[in-house]
């Protein structure tokens, strides 16, 4: 087993693998950005290290820098989380020169799925179901006019080595296509350092349901079932669950079985994502495998209870699985809401900025990975997930209930955040009759439960209050009921700063 | 005290007033019975005719909030004897300013000045947080200012002005 991982990641996902070492009694090392010397998983981790500028260029992008730190500090594996380095094959193949464990698969399997186009070219010639489209990136816009033209609008452009919905574009029509072009290209090109676009016939409304498998280094590959993650907002989930409400056990076995072939057709080692398009009629196709770990792991953890990163560091250290297929048992279900500082009322515009206050929700149920706290600052320069709050239960009807429940025990003060956002989801009826697809979000509209006269006077007697408990001559009032804790300063000074 | 108080654009009429724990209040001449508690310097237990209520309070883009039942207020309190308050003057010709809701650097400007441009049409597009968006013209109208392509801006900058 390993002595020393280094976690090539911030935020939560850094602070998640930082978990499971201490866990598992490996030392852990944080790298960290200008912009976050201050972060939560630098202050977790056993040792950290500054790798440069606050731009991930020049920090969390950097290959050199952070294999420097890990020789220097005797690490033997290293983590990558997810996005920066972690679907990089020059990384995993850099950390095997300099004698660093890569935690995830070859660089090899890597590389044909990295490449959306090349993973879509080996999935059709492996017999796995894919969409009508091209295979190729597009050499110029007459090109991608062709074959637009051909398979018929709507299309969608993809980025060849895309994620997360950035250089991907939905295009109604011709005259939009131009543009549209332009734009993927150059979000792929500043998001990925490669401007390869591809042209694939748009699947309207389809479910996005995804196969978890892993696979240990002695040819084992197992799924632990799928994750339900329709709910989307600029082809970023939002939301997801697990099971899904419209696999039932016949679906969940075939889509199961294509995902190991998939991932056996590449030799595929460590834990993966198989993601496919599902349409109505339960047709399934393949849309593109994630070589690492996914933000919405924990919703699988919970109804299969697994510890999919424990099981990533057993894997890595050549163990074999401990158990087979036939052992995985669905138990129970899991929705895990993604909470960004974004405002969901304005564009899911992002929303940087000093976090006043904080509070977390706790009870039974809840699992809250978060990689922030109170006091400090969303930087602007990388995305801006906060924390994902996982809630488990018996069945789907009480882990909505239950997590409505948690959202009403979370505050974050200071910034905006998607919270409202899943509270409209979770109590929509088409969302609890399971009636879900990738336009869910673009459907819902925002709440008008008109003007709550009661509460808006409730909150014009509660601005003279704290106007009053706040101004200096009530403080000097004797009272034993205001004692201000002396932390509360910089928050004041938040204040003054916010009101400039 | 006598405040005017400001809740989502309407206005009220705030009398307060305390000794120690005992609170005198009217709101619009009404009588409120209150009992207060401060939690921590943003939060409040507030008891009002047997109900109890947690607010919250906060500052977001220069906006003071309180939260109550997880509902954000945007509220504003003056003093009617001071005579600072500034007021802006509304345009109601129908220019449209667009400004930056948060810091961000311009990448591409797709209209220039004087152009005739229609609802909903792309004006220019900002990076921020590693998203491109794409800033659309609120209504028809005559592209009055744009900002350069390429520059950096705050959050409140005027990007555009659509008339």
């Amino acid at each position: 087993m390993f002595r020393k991982i280094l976690i090539a990641n911030r935020g939560e996902i850094a602070v998640r693998v930082i978990r499971a070492c201490r866990e598992m009694g490996i030392a852990s090392v944080a790298v960290y950005s200008d912009a976050d010397r201050a972060s939560l998983h630098v202050r977790m981790a056993a040792e950290a290290f500054s790798i440069g500028a606050s731009a991930a260029a020049e920090s969390y992008l950097n290959i050199e820098k952070i294999l420097s730190v890990a020789k220097r500090r005797g690490a033997d594996a290293v983590h990558p989380g997810y996005g920066f380095l972690s679907e990089n094959a020059d990384f995993a193949e850099a950390c095997a020169n300099a004698g660093v464990r890569f935690i995830g698969p070859s660089p090899y399997a890597m590389r044909i799925m990295g490449s959306k186009t090349r993973a879509r070219q080996h999935m059709e010639a492996s017999g796995v179901p894919c969409a009508p489209g091209n295979s190729q990136p597009l050499a110029s816009f007459e090109e991608a006019a062709g074959i637009a033209n051909g398979i018929g609008y709507p299309v969608m452009l993809k980025a060849a080595a895309g994620g997360g919905g950035k250089g991907m574009r939905l295009v109604h029509a011709a005259e939009e296509l131009k543009s549209a072009l332009e734009t993927a290209r150059s979000e792929a090109e500043r998001a990925f350092g490669n401007g390869e676009v591809y042209v694939e016939k748009a699947i309207l409304n389809p479910r996005h349901i995804e196969i978890q498998i892993f696979a240990d280094e002695h040819g084992n590959t197992i799924y632990l079932g799928e994750r339900e993650c329709s709910i989307q907002r600029r082809h970023q989930k939002v939301l997801e669950e697990a099971p899904s409400p419209f696999v039932d056990a016949q679906l969940r076995k075939r889509m199961g079985e294509v995902a190991v072939q998939a991932a056996a057709s590449v030799g595929y080692t460590n834990a993966g994502t198989v993601e496919f398009l599902v349409d109505k009629n339960k047709n399934f196709y393949f849309l593109e495998m994630n070589t690492r770990l996914q933000v919405e792991h924990p919703v699988t953890e919970l109804v299969t209870g697994l510890d999919l990163v424990h099981m990533q560091i057993h894997a890595a250290a050549n163990e074999r699985l401990s158990f087979m297929q036939e052992d995985v048992k669905i138990r129970g279900h899991a929705i895990e809401c993604r909470i960004y500082a974004e405002d969901p009322d304005n564009n899911y515009f992002p929303s940087p900025g000093v976090i006043t206050s904080m509070q977390e929700p706790s009870g039974p149920g809840i699992r809250m990975d978060s990689g922030v706290y109170e006091g400090w600052t969303v930087p602007a320069d990388y995305d801006p997930l906060l924390a994902k709050l996982a809630v488990y239960g018996e069945s789907r009807e009480q882990v909505i209930a239950r997590c409505l429940r948690a959202l009403d025990e979370i505050f974050v003060g200071g910034i905006q955040t998607n919270i409202s956002l899943f509270r409209r989801i979770l109590r929509d009826s088409a969302f609890r009759d399971g009636e879900i697809d990738t336009g869910f979000l673009d459907r819902l509209v925002p709440e008008h439960s008109g003007p709550n006269v009661e509460k808006e006077k409730l909150a014009a007697i509660a601005v003279g209050v704290f106007h009053l408990l706040n101004s200096k001559s009530s403080r000097s009032l004797p009272n034993s009921n205001e004692s201000f804790p002396s932390s509360a300063a910089w928050k004041r000074s938040a204040r003054i700063e916010s009101m400039q | 005290m006598t405040y005017n108080v400001n809740v989502r654009g309407t206005g009220y009429r705030l009398a307060i007033d305390r000794r120690g724990d005992a609170w005198n209040c009217e709101l619009d001449g009404a009588p409120i019975e209150l009992d207060v508690r401060l939690i921590s310097e943003d939060v409040i237990s507030l008891i009002s005719h047997g109900k109890s209520y947690e607010i919250k309070r906060d500052e977001a883009g220069k906006q003071t909030r309180l939260w109550i039942e997880n509902v954000p207020y945007i509220v504003n309190l003056s003093d009617p004897r001071s005579f600072t308050a500034s007021s802006r003057k509304q345009n109601l010709t129908g220019t449209a300013t667009l400004l930056a809701s948060m810091p961000g650097r311009v990448l591409r400007v797709l209209v220039a000045e004087t152009q005739q441009v229609e609802a909903g049409q792309g004006l220019l597009v900002v990076e921020a947080m590693k998203m491109q968006n794409e800033i659309k013209a609120p209504s028809k109208g005559i592209v009055r200012q744009v900002v350069a392509e390429g520059s950096y801006v705050n959050a409140g900058d005027t990007l555009a002005i659509v008339e």
